[in-house]
């Protein structure tokens, strides 16, 4: 039996040269807009709520007719796809914050035609995406940190699960949500060692490895439920929550002050963790060398780094990130665990690798994308949503399939993710 | 004859690594029943260290191990006793009847597991990691359901058509992933998450829309009207066992799979795709057109599993109908090496395995326990280096690399023309 083929960039190979696919999808969903939200708009009145009653500077609500939004917001998705199509004329590359700012404008012409006669609370919306994204993100990062080596890594569910669980159990029994979250790091880092040494040392498949690993984390946590914490829950899993800080000036910025700078611990770690991979990654040697593992193994150990031994340490590492993003689910946010709580963010953080094309920044863009669905599914029920709520859930995995299939430009992972590299 | 032959030199030209995945999907028979065997000691040791009874006989160890010692056999005797009266055979039931009921719930849970089994198992044999069984699964039971609760047909052809609809809905979806692969290069393996979701979405949007697939009469909750009695997979013998016709269709399904994969023209494109594109191509088989194929006829199988659990539930469908049956075939697959009789096996085991959890339930060890045993069993199988480490088994011998063996041959040849020169 051969082993699954594995492609240049392993998730997608779309063609290298410069298209007209991204404007020709974001004239498709322009024009999409442009007719239900504009022309078919309700004439109803949406309000948008920047600020918070009690912030330091209040600014007036953003009342306004929702279809006129719909034209706003439709001239403005005209103007980018005009500018996208003439980068793809002159075969240049579509600047990737094109992309986001076009996302974002979506997002706001969607958000006026849900919640056409309603309110709509920004800075509850934003708080809430960036805490439900925050597993999503930090998973990315440790996504990216063993895929930029060059080890796939599907067990990133099994170690947010991981982390989820030992933080709020560890939490608990210790009365220390730090020790918790400690716990939840070492716990998962410990799950990576496996995918890594199997994968590195044993050539195992890592796929067929990380998702036997997500298996087995499911089966000991839900096992460990049953048996243990559901007969003790008030001991065993009752770890309660990070307190939130507030930010001194920064909090009190219109619409994100809130959102961004009034949150819990783990909130303000990931703000450090990002930037950080990135200037690890793409500044420092130690990047470099990590990269060029990931890019080309044997390049790499010609120039003398220990291949096998970068790519245990980055996923091992990861696997400590990917915990960290575990415990952002209980001791971060709803505190209790409760069985097979990830519940496929797993997965989601294995796609928005590749929708931010491994980079730490657009990761973390696309997972705020994702987290804002799952917000979006949990508000839109209650303001009689126009269109079903499973369709709004959708549309994240919808978008990670169209870039994954190179419909919006190009996608190249690093090119010797999932090939194990053994020296001769 | 000559077909077998090709096979024969294709295997030759291999890497290491492919070596590798071939030893997990074509593993000898002992290290499969030694994975077990560790698996299952795994698990007993899981139940020991998380018992409450042993937990506090440990309290008093030094005064009376005798304690320890019984409590720890007592637990694992209690849990795998519970196992094999839930799954296999109930030895405190009052009549023979009643007594092997649980060895027909094996066989109706391993029945979907085996369908589902084989579409990953045929992914696998042409290369392609179907993680997609799930979503496949979801598709087909919308169109299943849809045929099953709304449209009115006579007696079997009903079933017929409700079967036939499941295959093609879940072909189609799983189309969609080999066309996407060809065309564009995505990787099969994140384009089948993100199509789970898709279709687990739409499965749930069908059933709580009215009109669609919602209850006529009913409660707020997303759920389907009963199938019909006329489309309903009838049991096999009497009403005291659940047993139905789900499982003919697995047996069916697997005797197809081993012709379709070990006798077919098609299926033998299919395994030389997955042995080596690259040769594959070479050879003259359009590899992109091959891939969609094998999609197709991968979750056309996941969709014989979505018939099954669509026209055996009990009072209607509703969204948690799939069961994970879809991930668990892919440990079905790996544990069976992808061969039908290996799949048949594995589904059984894991059939087992879901029909002995309740009885595991009543004497105090959490079922779950079994999918950590299920996870391990397949680990051990999936990575051989493990098992070897753990008995000391001899390191399988290296096949030779293409060019080895051209040399030996040439080598033989060789000598001869060398010797008649001498001489």
């Amino acid at each position: 039996m051969s082993r699954i083929e594995v492609t240049p960039g392993m998730f997608s190979k779309a063609e290298q040269k410069k298209s007209l696919k991204a404007p020709i999808v974001m004239a498709v969903v322009t024009l999409f807009a442009f007719v239900f939200f504009a022309v078919l708009g309700p004439t109803t009145e949406v309000t948008f709520q920047i600020t918070e009653s009690d912030a330091f500077v209040v600014l007036p609500d953003l009342a306004l007719p929702s279809n006129a939004l719909g034209y706003v917001t439709a001239a403005i998705m005209v103007l980018i796809t005009i500018a996208s199509l003439w980068f793809g004329v002159t075969k240049k590359r579509v600047p990737q914050m094109f992309a986001v700012v076009y996302g974002l404008v979506a997002i706001v012409a969607l958000l006026g035609w849900l919640a056409a006669g309603a309110d709509v609370p920004v800075g509850f919306l934003l708080g809430n995406t960036l805490v439900l994204a925050l597993p999503i993100i930090l998973g990315g990062m440790g996504g990216i940190m063993s895929e930029r080596v060059g080890v796939v890594n599907i067990a990133i569910e099994g170690q947010l699960l991981t982390g989820a669980f030992l933080a709020a159990v560890i939490g608990s029994i210790t009365g220390s949500l730090w020790v918790g979250v400690i716990a939840a790091m070492l716990g998962a880092a410990l799950l990576s060692t496996v995918l890594a040494s199997l994968s590195i040392k044993y050539l195992v498949d890592q796929i067929i490895i990380g998702v036997l690993l997500n298996v087995l984390v499911i089966g000991v946590t839900n096992f460990l439920y049953s048996q243990l914490i559901s007969q003790d829950n008030a001991g065993l899993n009752f770890p309660g929550t990070f307190n939130r800080i507030e930010i001194p000036i920064l909090s009190q910025l219109p619409i994100i002050g809130d959102a961004f700078f009034n949150q819990g611990a783990i909130v303000y770690l990931t703000f450090l963790i990002v930037p950080a991979l990135w200037f690890v990654l793409f500044r420092t040697k130690l990047g470099l060398r990590a990269r060029a593992v990931g890019e080309h193994p044997l390049a790499a150990d010609t120039v003398g780094i220990n291949v096998g031994r970068t790519r245990f340490w980055w996923v091992t590492i990861g696997g400590a990130v990917a915990g960290l993003g575990g415990a952002a689910i209980t001791v971060g946010n709803v505190g209790a665990f409760g069985r097979e709580m990830t519940g496929g963010l797993g997965f989601i953080a294995l796609a928005v690798v590749i929708l931010g094309r491994w980079q730490p920044l657009y990761v973390s863009i696309s997972a705020l994308l994702f987290g804002f669905a799952i917000i979006m599914r949990i508000w839109s029920n209650q303001i009689n949503p126009v269109i079903p709520v499973d369709f709004i859930t959708m549309v994240p995995y919808l978008v990670t399939l169209i870039a994954v299939a190179g419909f919006a430009g190009r996608v190249r992972g690093p090119a010797a993710t999932g090939k194990p590299y053994e020296k001769n | 004859m000559s077909k077998s032959k090709v096979k024969e030199e294709k295997v030759e030209n291999e890497s290491t690594s492919s070596q590798v995945l071939r030893e997990i999907l074509t593993g000898s028979p002992v290290r499969t029943i030694l994975s077990i065997f560790v698996g299952f000691a795994v698990g007993a040791v899981f139940m020991v260290v998380f018992n409450a009874d042993v937990i506090k006989s440990f309290g008093y160890f030094f005064s009376r191990p005798g304690d320890a010692f019984g409590a720890m056999a007592k637990t694992i005797g209690d849990g795998y006793g519970a196992l094999f009266r839930g799954a296999i055979f109930n030895t405190q039931a009052d009549d023979f009847a009643i007594a092997i009921r649980p060895i027909t719930e094996t066989l109706r849970f391993a029945a979907p597991l085996i369908l589902a089994g084989l579409g990953v198992g045929l992914g696998f044999r042409v290369g392609l990691f179907n993680i997609g069984a799930v979503g496949q699964m979801a598709f087909s039971l919308i169109g299943v359901t849809w045929v099953a609760t709304q449209v009115q047909l006579p007696f079997v052809i009903h079933t017929i058509v409700a079967v036939v609809v499941a295959v093609l809905f879940a072909a189609a979806y799983g189309a969609i992933v080999g066309f996407l692969k060809a065309r564009t290069g995505a990787h099969e393996v994140i384009v089948t998450i993100m199509l789970n979701y898709v279709a687990l979405n739409l499965f749930s949007f069908f059933l709580r829309t009215p009109g669609l697939l919602l209850e006529k009469e009913g409660g707020g909750t997303p759920k389907a009207d009963p199938a019909l009695e006329t489309a309903v997979l009838p049991n096999l013998f009497t009403d005291q066992y659940r047993l139905n016709w789900g499982l003919i269709i697995a047996i069916g399904a697997t005797f197809f799979y081993w012709w379709l994969m070990e006798r077919s023209t098609i299926g033998y494109r299919f395994r030389m795709v997955g042995f080596n594109a690259n040769a594959a191509r070479a050879a003259g088989i359009r590899v992109e057109r091959t891939f969609v194929w094998a999609m197709a006829a991968s979750a056309a199988f996941a969709g014989l599993a979505g018939a099954n659990q669509g026209l055996t539930a009990v009072g209607g469908v509703t969204p948690s109908i799939h069961a994970n049956i879809g991930f668990d075939a892919i440990t079905v697959a790996l544990l069976g090496g992808s061969r039908a009789g290996g799949i048949f096996a594995a589904g059984l085991l894991f059939g087992a395995f879901k029909a002995g959890g309740p009885a595991m339930q009543v004497v105090g060890v959490a079922p779950e326990i079994l999918n950590v045993v299920q996870a391990l069993i397949v680990m051990f199988i999936a990575a051989p280096p493990l098992i070897r480490a753990l008995f000391r088994l001899p390191q399988p011998p290296k096949r030779k690399p293409i060019s080895e063996w051209i040399a030996s041959r040439l080598g033989k040849g060789g000598a001869s023309i060398e010797q008649k020169a001498s001489n």
